[in-house]
């Protein structure tokens, strides 16, 4: 892992004078992997990406881009890492095309190579066609997607994307999904940091969930889900035909059945046990109408994880961490 | 700790785009318009003013820019305080504008440093002001041609093109200080309205102010009041005191450079002019001489409100 680690974070922290944003954070990203940090917001992932970049000082441990340290070094790291910040912002009064031009300039490509990249980039997220339209026009995910393009042409090796999908709607958040998606296939290591759960898990290969400053938990959202939500599944049925319950409780690794309405049961085992919730209605001669094993969902996960802190043990660290 | 690569890194990019965008702003031609208009109707009173009166004056083309005819002031002094108002519209939303766009922090992320930014920014606006100051010269100058018929000197020459460099280096002045509000809020209306706010104090109330403030610390003598004279030691006080406004340093040097007979900018004694030739010219190095610690004041003041504001940036946020 380690050796192909384009990230990595050893006791990061970071404090404002007596407040602490971010404790003591170790992660680490590995090559062409999407790492998602979520949390609520003041959680301290900002505060975590702009350590990266080299755009705020470190109070504390030690984090290597591509091997580059970003405070000594932040031109080398900042010239291959990709950056689109939360809600970001372009020149109102320039075009897509000349916003463009402008970073192409600050990173310093010459004229031939840069009009070639600016070209190739406004296409692969589809905005060829405005390229030459004032960006004070566009709408929110039009800009996120110039966002995106500025990382394409720059032919980053790390894109950090900060809250990329805050604000958009059902249809460009499934665009913008699909850009970062495309990262993943070039090779492009991604770390997206998010509070919308539900959309960042489509993409993530690992996730560390973000709380009060310190990473919570860190791995692939099944472990987490194993982890927290006790590694049991989850199978709803709906089915009719009278003790199906009962007989349903009978299969071997099965802990428990809920009713959950007219005709609907929900199983609780330590495996998968659709095949003989089937069989056994079958057997029964019952109809059966559905049957679903429930993913385990970074939501539930997030919720039941800090359900299970209690609000004194959160701000008892936070003060003995001050 | 040694930073990696060159601070200046980009400054060129910086630079080019934030003059491309001064020079087709609305806000800049706003300006530009406004000075030139005034710029005319001061020029225009003081020719009339000049061919009505007849009498002989070697410095002829030098009372272009100083002389006035109610009820317009002179040309010097509309530059005096159209400069800081160009300069502050300018600067004033220069870094908070990028924060409000939230186009900071992604210029950030590009490889360069923040003093790229920064400087590029303030030669921007710097170098925006002197295109406006050189075309503003030399259309004074050329109309003064046309209108007046008599060809400057070569001293006349050099004498208004050192009183441009000195303009420019004023205008430095309040950029560096509109540029350091602009780090100092967030806000672009808070900074613009502070800075016009310091203006107005160090412009037009401060000289008043520091002719009270010398009276209170040096009280004036009765002995010289009585013979209807200022006591030398309020006078060179109030004198100190209004030398720490831009505005009295930069008419001082107007002054000694465009009033070639200027001898000294503060109270001389009489024993002090024995053997002088009064209404006599200086040349030019001797003119320069005279204002040499007041351009040198007024550089220091730029360099220092620009450091100010860059050590204010360096330890910024940039987030939003």
């Amino acid at each position: 892992m380690s050796e192909d680690a384009v990230i990595e974070a050893n006791g990061l922290t970071k404090t404002y004078g007596q407040a602490v944003a971010v404790d003591h954070v170790s992660f680490s990203v590995g090559r062409g992997e999407i790492f998602g940090l979520l949390g609520p917001n003041g959680a301290g992932k900002t505060t975590t990406i702009l350590m990266m970049l080299g755009l705020t000082d470190i109070s504390g441990g030690d984090v290597r881009v591509l091997g580059f340290n970003p405070a000594r070094e932040p031109l080398s790291v900042k010239r291959r890492v990709g950056y689109l910040p939360d809600t970001v912002g372009f020149y109102d009064n320039l075009t897509a095309a000349d916003n463009l031009r402008y970073t192409a300039r600050l990173i310093g490509f010459r004229l031939a190579e840069r009009e070639k990249r600016i070209a190739e980039a406004l296409d692969r997220v589809g905005l060829a066609d405005v390229a030459e339209k004032r960006v004070g026009t566009f709408s929110r995910g039009m800009r996120q997607r110039l966002g995106l393009a500025e990382i394409l042409m720059k032919g980053a090796q790390i894109a950090i994307l900060d809250e990329p999908t805050s604000g958009l709607d059902p249809h460009a958040t499934s665009e913008l999904l699909g850009i970062i998606r495309g990262f993943k296939a070039e090779g492009v290591s991604v770390l997206l940091s998010s509070h919308l759960l539900e959309r960042v898990q489509s993409v993530c290969d690992r996730v560390a969930l973000f709380s009060a400053g310190k990473i919570a938990l860190i791995g692939t959202v099944p472990e987490l889900g194993r982890q927290v939500l006790g590694g049991g599944y989850v199978v709803d049925i709906e089915a009719d035909g009278a003790g199906l319950a009962e007989r349903l409780a009978l299969i071997p690794g099965v802990s428990g059945v809920e009713k959950t309405g007219i005709g609907k049961l929900r199983l609780h085992a330590d495996r998968d046990v659709r095949p003989e919730a089937a069989v056994e209605v079958v057997a029964m001669q019952g109809r059966l109408k559905f049957l679903g094993v429930q993913e385990p969902s970074l939501e539930a996960i997030y919720t039941r994880y800090f359900e299970a802190l209690p609000d004194e043990a959160v701000t008892e660290g936070t003060r003995h961490a001050a | 700790m040694q930073r990696e690569g060159s601070a200046f890194q980009g400054l060129g990019v910086v630079m080019l785009k934030e003059l491309s965008d001064h020079l087709t702003s609305v806000r800049m031609r706003v300006l530009e318009w406004l000075v030139v208009l005034i710029a005319l109707a001061a020029l225009y009173g003081a020719i009339q003013q000049i061919k009505d009166t007849t009498a002989e004056d070697p410095f002829l083309f030098l009372r272009l820019f100083t002389t006035s005819r109610d009820p317009l002031p002179s040309f010097v002094s509309f530059l005096s305080f159209l400069v800081p108002l160009m300069a502050i519209g300018l600067g004033f939303d220069a870094i908070n504008g990028e924060h409000n766009r939230r186009t900071l922090s992604r210029i950030l992320a590009q490889p360069i440093y923040r003093d790229a930014l920064l400087f590029g920014k303030f030669l921007a606006g710097l170098v925006t002001l002197s295109i406006s100051l050189v075309t503003l010269w030399l259309l004074v100058v050329g109309l003064g041609l046309l209108l007046i018929g008599i060809p400057p000197g070569a001293e006349e020459i050099a004498r208004s093109f050192v009183f441009l460099l000195v303009t420019i280096v004023y205008a430095g002045v309040w950029l560096a200080l509109a540029l350091l509000f602009s780090i100092l809020f967030r806000s672009a209306a808070t900074a613009a309205l502070i800075t016009l706010g310091i203006w107005l104090v160090v412009t037009f109330i401060w000289p008043v102010l520091a002719g009270a403030v010398a009276q209170i610390i040096v009280p004036p003598d009765p002995r010289y009041m009585a013979l209807g004279l200022q006591t030398p030691g309020t006078a060179e006080l109030e004198q100190i005191l209004a030398r720490f406004s831009p505005s009295t340093l930069f008419a001082e040097v107007v002054v000694a450079l465009l009033d070639p007979t200027t001898r000294a900018l503060g109270p001389i004694y009489l024993s002090q002019l024995q053997g002088a030739v009064l209404g006599a010219p200086l040349p030019l190095a001797s003119s320069v001489l005279i204002a040499w610690p007041q351009i040198v004041a007024m550089i220091a003041t730029a360099i220092l409100l620009f450091v100010a504001g860059y050590v204010v940036f360096q330890r910024q946020e940039v987030r939003a």
